[in-house]
């Protein structure tokens, strides 16, 4: 039991160790990834992903996936620029909107996943593919520009020499852990996540839970796509395309089991650093965006078959 | 001698780490005949027949297959010799038709395409053989569980089986059903086909059989000839121990006029008219055999199942809970027969288990106390005695009787009245059994709980109940006071067929 224990402190240790090396890695190829000033950069760069896959770390703890945050992202772009831009609405009210917009689509995920039982893969490819088009109507296929200074800090804005982003996301990891270990809700994505008759037997409302972690995940989303707005300062119809690849890739490399039941924000946190370093860390070798996705796909598989063999282990 | 057996089974001992299985069992079936195999839940047949199939390689012991000797089978070994087994589930694809099942593993081919038209041809002749009406071009979903079976038999005739063993084909079948499926077992020995009839229905056993292997806890009884042997014979022989665990005593803690659950011709989920009355205090004993509604009623009254009609009065109130939450918040518990699977979190601390179901009452804005929250299972740790260096301790790595403790304890912690066990003491050691007992007696005598216990063990049912019902197949068969109590009456009662 107690070699059990060693060992899983290793496992959740072992990330980190593995994002060090990266880092010291990169250092060698060229000095300049150490600096502060890069290492900033590389964390504004992550931030987007990081808000969104504190929600994703919730579906996929449950066991279930989340592939509709790219096309939230997108979608949660265009409605708030559109409303600020084309109809006037004023900012707080626009974001307000956008982010109950962000949080019913994940609803809708819920309803599907939960109340009808289509699986989840298939229920938020769906909602993926349908709002990427309403998106796209929305802009009439025109990028939106135009929003206001104050809207620009979002994305743009620094504390300090702290990029704003970097602060937000800090504050999503800080949330996601809070929900995860304080609240008893954390407790039920574990239960369910785990064994969902079991908890049901327990007393746990599963529908309600899933309900729960398909809409956080929407409003991460949502939050996402508005500080990526901020960012770059127009409402694309395509700004948030492949982004739950990533969002994906940050939660399972971070330790949370595709089969749900077993990880911890931390580890997100720690996986979300490292496509971050690899990202940022690429690009300073200038290795060109194809061979980084080819890069990002093995680290998936790698993650993934890190887990799937741990199980295997397991219940030999 | 061993000229007129096509099989026998010498010495068979099958051992899993920590049990033995079959102890020395022996069985030798003789050419064209049909041989009972009976015994209780968890007697070993199942494993037998498994040994015969290579499903079970047995530790030590003789498998002779038509005078061949093996130290254990394979299942291709087993079909080139002849042996075919229909098990209680079918082996079949239900999309496909009934001939495409009838070969299926081994189409007829003409090149590489599978001919269909030469399948459906020989399918028709292995139905006519058995005199069974099926359309060989049928659909199997679209076959009624009887003709499935029959479709099983069929492949099993088609493919030269000399040797069959049938375990309990009977339980999915309705009575019609039935009567056809002894029609084609009498063709078949009519045919010099052998046959092992494994079931708990025993006014089975007597129209169909030549002679009766009877084994118990893993060991072989005694072998019977049927026309000779009393059905009272046969169920002592298959219980025919004497109670040998001790329980722990109890005082009299039954509040006779205090109804705390009862039902009125509750129906739903296989059972129908179930009328029961529970008191403050007392352990009331569901028994039966596997399969005969018990499991299915304690969900019904847990609300994890909808019932269909009928009534639950709890505490004098009406009740229909929809959901296992409701019938917690009502004070009702339960602790299921899967612990793995339906009752404890394995990958879940004890801390939470416990604490599971309360969560929403110890929690300020949805944020855990967590100094409650370790009080509790602190306390629950210490009452129920569970043996862990922490709490933190994921649950998956304790033992059995640990587990069930975590359980007991979670249900304590949210104060239910109501407890149903569902098999208590299932793959918990002897040691740890004794402990679940005590904590039953203490519940009832020292806390005023009610407790409705299922269990298919005998022991158990009799020594800790103070009153015990019957079921058999959906139906309440018997109801026996303490005074009552003995293992031949409940088993009479488990194996009659409904009254319908």
């Amino acid at each position: 039991m107690k070699e059990n224990k060693v060992a899983n402190i290793i496992k959740s240790q072992a990330i980190w160790v593995v994002f060090i090396v990266l880092v010291l890695a990169f250092t060698v190829a060229n000095p300049r990834f150490i600096t502060a000033s890069n290492l900033l950069i590389m964390l504004r760069q992550v931030a987007v992903w990081g808000i969104a896959s504190v929600g994703m770390t919730f579906v996929i703890l449950l066991g279930d996936i989340d592939l509709a945050t790219g096309s939230i992202i997108t979608f949660v772009n265009v409605l708030c620029s559109y409303l600020m831009v084309n109809m006037g609405v004023p900012m707080a009210l626009a974001i307000v909107i956008t982010l109950a917009a962000s949080t019913a689509i994940g609803l809708l995920n819920g309803f599907m996943v939960s109340t009808i039982g289509i699986p989840a893969l298939i229920a938020t490819f769906a909602t993926q593919t349908a709002f990427s088009g309403i998106a796209l109507i929305l802009c009439a296929g025109q990028p939106i520009n135009g929003f206001t200074e104050t809207f620009k800090i979002f994305g743009q804005g620094k504390i300090g020499p702290v990029p704003v982003p970097v602060i937000i996301m800090i504050l999503c990891f800080v949330l996601g852990a809070f929900i995860l270990n304080k609240t008893y809700f954390g407790r039920y994505f574990y239960a369910v996540g785990g064994n969902i008759e079991a908890a049901r037997l327990s007393g746990i409302r599963t529908g309600r839970v899933k309900y729960l972690v398909f809409a956080l995940s929407g409003f991460f989303a949502g939050l996402a796509g508005l500080v990526l707005l901020s960012r770059t300062n127009s409402g694309m119809g395509n700004a948030g395309l492949g982004y739950e690849f990533k969002v994906i890739t940050c939660v399972v490399l971070g330790g949370v089991s595709v089969s749900g039941g077993y990880g911890r924000m931390s580890g997100v946190v720690a996986g979300t650093f490292i496509i971050g370093a690899l990202q940022n860390g690429m690009v300073l070798m200038n290795l060109n965006t194809w061979i980084q996705d080819i890069v990002l796909g093995i680290v998936l598989v790698l993650a993934v078959g890190f887990d799937c063999l741990q199980k295997k282990k397991q219940t030999n | 001698m061993s000229e007129e057996y096509v099989l026998q089974l010498q010495h068979i001992r099958k051992e899993y780490p920590g049990v033995v299985a079959l102890k020395d069992v022996t069985l030798e079936l003789k050419a064209g005949e049909i041989l009972a195999l009976i015994g209780e839940n968890g007697a070993g047949k199942s494993t037998l027949i498994k040994c015969c199939s290579g499903a079970v390689i047995p530790t030590s012991g003789k498998i002779i297959v038509n005078g061949k000797e093996f130290s254990s089978m394979t299942p291709q070994l087993a079909a080139e010799n002849g042996i075919a087994i229909i098990y209680q589930e079918f082996n079949n694809v239900k999309e496909l038709s009934a001939a495409e099942n009838l070969f299926l593993g081994r189409p007829i081919k003409k090149g590489i395409i599978v001919d269909k038209k030469a399948m459906e041809v020989e399918a028709a002749k292995a139905f006519e053989q058995l005199h069974i009406k099926i359309d060989p071009k049928v659909l199997m979903k679209n076959l009624t569980v009887g003709y499935q079976q029959m479709v099983e038999i069929a492949k099993a005739i088609q493919q030269n089986a000399r040797i069959l063993i049938m375990d309990e084909p009977s339980a999915p079948l309705t009575s019609a059903e039935v009567e056809s499926m002894f029609e084609v077992v009498e063709l078949l020995r009519k045919q010099g086909v052998s046959i092992i009839y494994i079931s708990h229905r025993l006014e089975e056993i007597y129209r169909l059989s030549d002679r009766i292997v009877v084994i118990r806890d893993g060991e072989y009884v005694k072998t019977l000839i049927t026309k000779e042997s009393q059905v009272e014979e046969l169920i002592q022989l298959m219980v025919g121990r004497e109670l040998t665990e001790t329980y722990p005593p109890r005082g009299d803690c039954i509040d006779n006029n205090e109804v705390v659950l009862e039902l009125k011709d509750l129906t739903g989920n296989g059972d129908k008219n179930i009328s029961l009355k529970l008191h403050k205090g007392e352990i009331l004993g569901l028994g039966g055999l596997v399969g005969a509604g018990r499991t299915e009623l304690a969900e019904m009254i847990f609300g994890a199942v909808p019932k269909q009609s009928g009534q639950m009065i709890y505490k004098g109130k009406e009740i229909a809970p929809k959901s296992p939450r409701e019938a917690i918040d009502l004070g009702i518990a339960l602790v299921p027969e899967d612990r793995k699977r339906h009752g404890a979190m394995l990958g879940v601390s004890i801390k939470n288990n416990i604490n599971m179901p309360i969560y929403e009452r110890n929690s300020h804005f949805s944020v855990v106390d967590a100094k409650k929250e370790m009080e509790i299972a602190e306390k629950y740790r210490e009452n129920m005695a569970i043996k862990t260096p922490t709490l933190h301790q994921l649950v998956k790595n304790l033992s059995g009787g640990n587990q069930q403790k975590v359980i007991l304890g979670r249900w304590m912690a949210a104060n239910s009245e109501l407890i149903i066990f569902d098999e208590p003491t299932r793959g918990i050691d002897v040691g740890a059994k004794y402990e679940i007992y005590k904590l039953m007696n203490d519940l009832v005598e020292k806390e005023g709980k009610s407790i409705l216990m299922i269990s298919s063990e005998m022991e158990e049912l009799m020594g800790m109940s103070d009153r015990i019902l019957v079921l058999a197949e959906g139906d309440m068969t018997g109801e026996l006071r303490k005074e009552e109590f003995s293992q031949e009456t409940i088993m009479t009662y488990a194996s009659a067929a409904a009254n319908e």
